[in-house]
């Protein structure tokens, strides 16, 4: 998809009637295509150019590249600093805002600081406690929770107020988001949540990883008899599972991660596990894609980031379509007809 | 302690249904209360809320009660302090992400609010952020206070 308004890499879009935000990932939802977002893990370096590498293994597959907050509670590039770095050339990053480090005022501060670099889409979410990464010794904050930091950032977005009621000049203009992990427990209060966190402002949801198909459908049913479907953007969290050993660990040590027994004898009988992993990732995509209220994938593929090109070529759901990257619409020298 | 935090979960109905009538006669002497002074009140009224509550849920004394919307069982005890819900890494077995002994507080509060009628619904109330001054007060004086528009 290419917008006419299409402005030079790192200046804002222009914001279309009823959109919230100048994102060109707001645009692709609202354009109901099937969405795709990667998520980048951020480099443990200060180099610039780290964020660069793992953000161009996603060109041209990616609508949305979410940076992740501390994530499994491990310390790295701040995500803020990593969304900025991406939107300076163009990238439509998702900045993920965790509540586990930072209190209310550190939050609402960045989350101007963010709309000021050209973020448009925030994600909230709880955060996976201290004791999960390599800082357990570190304070847990949790201030807030995900539903009262949505509540924050869409007063700040809407009603042009801190959550003390101080008055700022300039609304932050993001889409919001948020997290749902249809698969922990408790199963039939995870759609009520859900409920909850929509009405707290979300308007796109980023699932954790699915390895379940019936387990997501019947969350998908309560989530229809909810009267929920396209109230906001529901894209389902997939990756490629490197191997059976590999899975197994992270079912141990991933917070909230469900993967059927089945799903590890399957890549345990294959002769090339991470092909195994890959196709298995290829079929998930084409099932959840036919889903009613399905908007899209979000692809977390993590030390494994160069497949996700593979994963989604093969699965076909962009169906020919391009998703912008900074060299997307330049013609190389090469190819341009000699005058 | 846990053991009697997951019994009151057990007995949501009918503790809520006494905490319900303790509620409302205790809102019934607001007068009186008015005429001590909820300031003079606070540190005893605070004192035996902290051993009643403490005993029952295992109360932190956030200041800001919201037991009837939980199941009767308290969001605080969440090592998150979660006070909208489960997070995303509760146990297959129901038990929580960071003390993999201890049950998930909301997954006690959704069986808790099974009991309780409306309690499910009432669970679905958005909680907002709560107000770190309050930790330590009296929230049944200031239950009182806000039914009878009395300021403390």
């Amino acid at each position: 998809m290419k917008f006419e308004d299409e402005p030079v890499p790192g200046y804002p879009l222009p914001i279309l009637p009823g959109h919230v935000s100048p994102g060109r990932f707001e645009r692709v939802l609202r354009a109901s295509g099937f969405a795709v977002t990667a998520e980048l893990a951020p480099p443990d370096s200060a180099d610039p150019d780290e964020v660069y590498r793992r953000a161009r293994v996603f060109d041209g597959y990616a609508d949305a590249i979410n940076a992740t907050d501390g994530s499994g509670a491990n310390c790295h590039m701040s995500s803020l600093s990593v969304c900025a770095l991406l939107t300076h050339v163009g990238y439509a990053p998702v900045m993920q805002i965790s509540c586990r480090d930072r209190n209310r005022i550190a939050i609402q501060g960045d989350i101007l600081g963010s709309a000021a670099m050209g973020v448009c889409n925030i994600l909230c979410i709880t955060g996976d406690g201290v004791q999960a990464g390599d800082h357990p010794q570190a304070r847990p904050v949790f201030d807030l929770d995900s539903v009262s930091l949505l509540e924050i950032a869409r007063t700040l977005r809407d009603e042009h107020r801190f959550q003390s009621g101080r008055r700022i000049s300039m609304a932050p203009r993001v889409l919001l988001g948020a997290a749902a992990n249809p698969f922990a427990a408790p199963l039939d209060w995870r759609p009520l949540r859900l409920a909850k966190k929509i009405a707290a402002g979300a308007q796109f949801i980023q699932t954790q990883y699915c390895f379940d198909i019936p387990r997501l459908k019947l969350f998908m049913t309560a989530v229809e008899d909810l009267g929920l479907i396209d109230k906001a953007y529901l894209l389902v969290g997939v990756g490629p599972l490197r191997s059976a050993k590999a899975a197994e660990w992270m079912r141990a040590h991933v917070p909230g991660l469900h993967i059927p027994d089945s799903v590890i004898a399957r890549l345990a009988g294959a002769q090339d596990q991470a092909r195994e992993g890959r196709n298995l990732c290829v079929e998930l995509i084409q099932e959840i894609r036919a889903i009613r209220g399905v908007h899209g994938v979000h692809v977390m593929a993590y030390r494994q980031e160069e497949s996700v090109a593979e994963v989604i070529d093969r699965s076909q759901v962009l169906a020919g379509r391009v998703p912008w990257y900074p060299a997307r619409d330049t013609v190389p020298l090469r190819d341009k007809a000699l005058p | 302690m846990y053991r009697v935090r997951q019994w009151s979960v057990r007995h949501a109905r009918g503790l809520n249904r006494i905490y319900g009538w303790l509620e409302s006669a205790f809102v019934g002497l607001a007068p009186l209360w008015r005429a001590i002074g909820h300031r003079r009140l606070e540190r005893p009224v605070a004192a035996v809320e902290r051993t009643v509550k403490g005993i029952l849920f295992d109360c932190r004394m956030c200041g800001q009660c919201v037991l009837s919307s939980t199941g009767m069982s308290c969001p605080m005890n969440c090592p998150k302090q979660l006070r909208n819900g489960p997070c995303g890494g509760v146990r297959e077995n129901g038990h929580c992400e960071v003390i993999p002994t201890m049950k998930c507080v909301w997954v006690l509060a959704y069986e808790g609010s099974q009991r309780i009628p409306g309690g499910v619904e009432a669970m679905r109330d958005t909680q907002t952020a709560v107000d770190q001054r309050l930790q330590g007060s009296s929230s049944w004086l200031r239950v009182v206070r806000e039914k009878t528009g009395v300021q403390a």
